[in-house]
């Protein structure tokens, strides 16, 4: 058989390859070279939309700032109840099967339906959230106040999400070695210690793995802001993602906004690189 | 000449009122959408689309979501396919994305939809892909009755290019039990010595407005509001602004441009004009339901409409949602024109005038077209005809949250509203006469119908929304605003956004 003949077989993935991924990219390139808009065509302009980028929009970068926020904070939060819920059910407890499809729900419901449903529960006047809490005599500006609307959208996040975070997490301790724990067991081990010095070092490789996923993902929050707050009150959580998609395809100024998302994928890629080997080194000492 | 065409218009006005018995039992048995009206004879009538035959044939619709517009559309389409044997798409989009879902296909040389929904405004930007409506249509009965102003509306440089399904101004709404209520008159005036009545200044609106914030002051054991307003981000906040801003800002004595100066295209939009407005407006948060400035349109109506709030301004929507058989406050709520100013800003002298100025706001309204690359172009023309044919029309008038206001010579006749809808007298006297009176004014503002309108409506949408959040004053949100609408002069060209603006212009000062 002739040597090369292998290479036969790896053109039809390849060739999805380029078609879903290499193209798009490349294209994105090209319109961010262009002042492709409503009123222009796919015409070349050369830096133009990067140096308007980099030096006359502060909004993007305070989109970016808030989005960094954001997602530290529901990866964060749904890193810690994950895992907690996630030990839970891994112990022997009543109704364990229950519990584990429980947690699971929110993460196979739809995101914008659900979204749609939380605004309504916030909603000032007319959701039974304030309703409820007008009984103790308060009525929170849930979406209506720059900060509360933020911590809506962080609430809405971690609802949706840290089931994610929950399963990976219950896989990786459900593959766990039982030696270290029986160690720790014959040693006299308190449950804090054994889950300190033993359960999560055990843990860190695969917590580092969906730390690294949900931050992807979290990067991406869109739908979210974009059905309970639409970005306000003001710009109060305006996100990236949703900056772009206002510039693209709410004013069609296409090729700004392909310098935006080709800008932003970068700056995604390095970031994200580092934080993968700062968690890395924090938690894989050894 | 006059009395003739009068007469004329009358005659139709009255056929198309009053015709509809011919076909009424036919067709309200099976469409229960006309049974107050039945077929209404025309061009495109029940009885005349029953005659065309498209089996086989599909027609791709893009429309807004439901309900507003979006379920006309879809009932329209459904009653079409019936009568003519043609498959309907229609796909409903968020009003933000309407603009992008047309324009990215138009784009890229393709028509996935035959026929697409907008705004009016969308027109420059639009009309190099919508196929201009054909003379059959031009022609046709339904045509004859829309206004010269509607007319004009959906077309550029003389050449129709959305063809007229709804028609929309900004005016105000209150709740007459309340404005006309002898007892409450007299504690307004007791509480805070002031008279009780239809505003005629924002300040007066305001006053009144957070007067009756808060408590229940129908009895109904819930709390009320003093206003609903579309405060949302991107939902159309922008024309709530502009609507709020003509009083201030629309001064009769300086023509040449509300936005910009025509001249030097220089932006007004942060002159001390806009900037009292703007300032009125993040002082109608205090006076607003809870969450009210993130209410879109249809918070905005099922507000209103619902009878949570003294006043409201915008579309006929809310109004129309009031006066619904199921509504808790038909017959109760009255409409007036939109609130003036005791001032009004001359941009040329750079002076505030103190005398009382009102200007009212033809918003225009949703706009229709068929895409220029459709293959089914007839069936297309033929559903927007049928959509707006005499007995959908009248029927669509009467639910709010359809979204199809008045736009025919015959809508303005209060004995539409009073024999099919069961208004009160007054109260369709004095809707017809308010909206009648804004066709007749000589100081109104039209949108803005430039290139990349979208752009500087979006940056209208920010700063202004800022400011209702506490992140920027008005001044400042409005400085912004202007910062951002020169960047996009420069962007689009100053000549090519001079050209556009001017059309607007000469219809403001009313040289068109």
């Amino acid at each position: 058989m002739n040597f090369k003949h292998k290479y036969v077989f790896l053109f039809p993935g390849l060739f999805v390859l380029i078609g879903i991924l290499i193209f798009p990219i490349i294209f994105v390139v090209r319109l961010s070279l262009s002042g492709w808009n409503s009123y222009n065509g796919l015409n070349f302009i050369g830096l133009e939309n990067y140096i308007r980028l980099f030096t006359d929009d502060p909004r993007f970068w305070q989109s970016f700032f808030r989005l960094s926020f954001l997602s530290v904070t529901t990866v964060v939060l749904q890193y810690v109840i994950g895992f907690a819920l996630a030990h839970m059910v891994w112990k022997d407890i009543k109704f364990q099967r229950f519990f584990r499809v429980l947690f699971l729900i929110p993460m196979m419901t739809t995101p914008v339906i659900m979204t749609v449903i939380w605004r309504t529960f916030f909603h000032e006047s007319l959701g039974p959230v304030n309703d409820i809490l007008s009984n103790f005599g308060m009525s929170p500006k849930w979406l209506t106040d720059p900060t509360l609307a933020k911590i809506t959208v962080i609430i809405v996040e971690v609802w949706q999400w840290t089931p994610f975070m929950f399963l990976l997490l219950l896989a990786g301790l459900l593959s766990l070695p039982k030696e270290p724990f029986l160690a720790a067991a014959i040693d006299g081990a308190s449950p804090v210690r054994k889950f300190i010095y033993v359960t999560f070092p055990l843990m860190a490789p695969i917590s580092i793995g969906a730390i690294i996923i949900r931050l992807i993902e979290a990067s991406k929050i869109m739908d979210t802001v974009y059905v309970l707050t639409s970005g306000g009150p003001g710009t109060s959580t305006e996100t990236s993602s949703f900056y772009i998609f206002i510039k693209g395809l709410r004013e069609f100024q296409m090729g700004y906004a392909a310098s935006m998302s080709f800008t932003y994928l970068i700056i995604m890629i390095i970031s994200l690189t580092f934080i993968a080997k700062g968690l890395t080194k924090l938690l894989l000492k050894d | 000449m006059k009395i003739i065409k009068t007469c004329l218009s009358a005659a139709i006005s009255s056929v198309l009122i009053f015709s509809p018995m011919a076909y009424a039992d036919k067709w309200s048995d099976q469409f229960p959408h006309i049974k107050a009206t039945g077929d209404i004879a025309g061009d495109c009538s029940y009885e005349e689309i029953s005659k065309k035959n498209y089996k086989g044939k599909t027609l791709k619709i893009n429309t807004h979501a439901v309900p507003v517009i979006g379920q006309p559309t879809a009932l329209h389409a459904e009653q079409f396919a019936k009568l003519t044997g043609a498959k309907v798409d229609v796909t409903h989009t968020p009003a933000g994305d309407l603009y992008a879902k047309a324009m990215v296909p138009f784009k890229a040389g393709q028509a996935p939809y035959d026929i697409v929904f907008g705004f009016s405004n969308f027109i420059n930007d639009w009309r190099q892909y919508l196929a201009p409506v054909p003379k059959k249509y031009m022609n046709s009965t339904e045509m004859k009755d829309v206004t010269k102003s509607h007319v004009g509306v959906s077309s550029w440089d003389g050449t129709m290019y959305q063809y007229p399904v709804d028609g929309d101004r900004h005016y105000l709404k209150y709740r007459k039990d309340v404005i006309d209520n002898p007892e409450m008159q007299k504690k307004y005036k007791a509480d805070t010595g002031k008279t009780l009545k239809v505003p005629t200044t924002w300040k007066e609106y305001g006053e009144m407005a957070k007067y009756f914030n808060g408590w229940d002051w129908d009895g109904d054991g819930e709390k009320e509001y003093g206003s609903a307003e579309v405060m949302k981000k991107d939902d159309l906040m922008f024309a709530a602004f502009f609507s709020r801003s003509v009083a201030y800002a629309k001064n009769p004595r300086t023509p040449g441009g509300f936005f910009f100066d025509l001249e030097t295209m220089k932006p007004n939009i942060n002159n001390p004009g806009f900037v009292e407005a703007l300032g009125d407006w993040v002082e109608a948060t205090k006076y607003v339901p809870p969450g009210g400035i993130n209410f879109g349109l249809g918070d905005e109506i099922g507000s209103f409409g619902g009878g949570q709030t003294l006043f409201s301004f915008s579309w006929d929507d809310a109004f129309i949602a009031a006066m619904q058989d199921d509504s808790p406050i038909k017959n109760k709520v009255g409409a007036a024109p939109l609130p003036g100013a005791d001032k009004v800003w001359n941009r040329v002298s750079g002076k505030w005038e103190n005398q009382y100025n009102q200007a009212p706001y033809i918003v225009w309204g949703w706009a229709v077209g068929v895409a220029k690359k459709s293959k089914v172009q007839e069936m297309a023309f033929d559903y927007l005809c049928f959509f707006s044919n005499g007995a959908n029309h009248q029927a669509d008038l009467a639910i709010g949250n359809f979204g199809v206001n008045p736009f025919k010579n015959s809508d303005f006749d209060p004995q539409l509203y009073i024999n099919t809808m069961g208004w009160d007298a007054d109260i369709a006297n004095s809707y017809t006469k308010t909206l009648n009176d804004m066709e007749k004014s000589k100081n109104r503002v039209f949108p803005l119908r430039v290139r990349g309108v979208f752009e500087f409506t979006s940056a209208v949408a920010t700063g202004t929304s800022k400011a209702l959040a506490g992140q920027l004053s008005p001044q400042e949100a409005l400085d912004e605003v202007a910062k951002e609408w020169e960047a996009i002069v420069n962007r689009v060209g100053k000549k090519n956004v001079q050209e556009d603006y001017a059309v607007g212009v000469k219809m403001e000062d009313n040289k068109l």
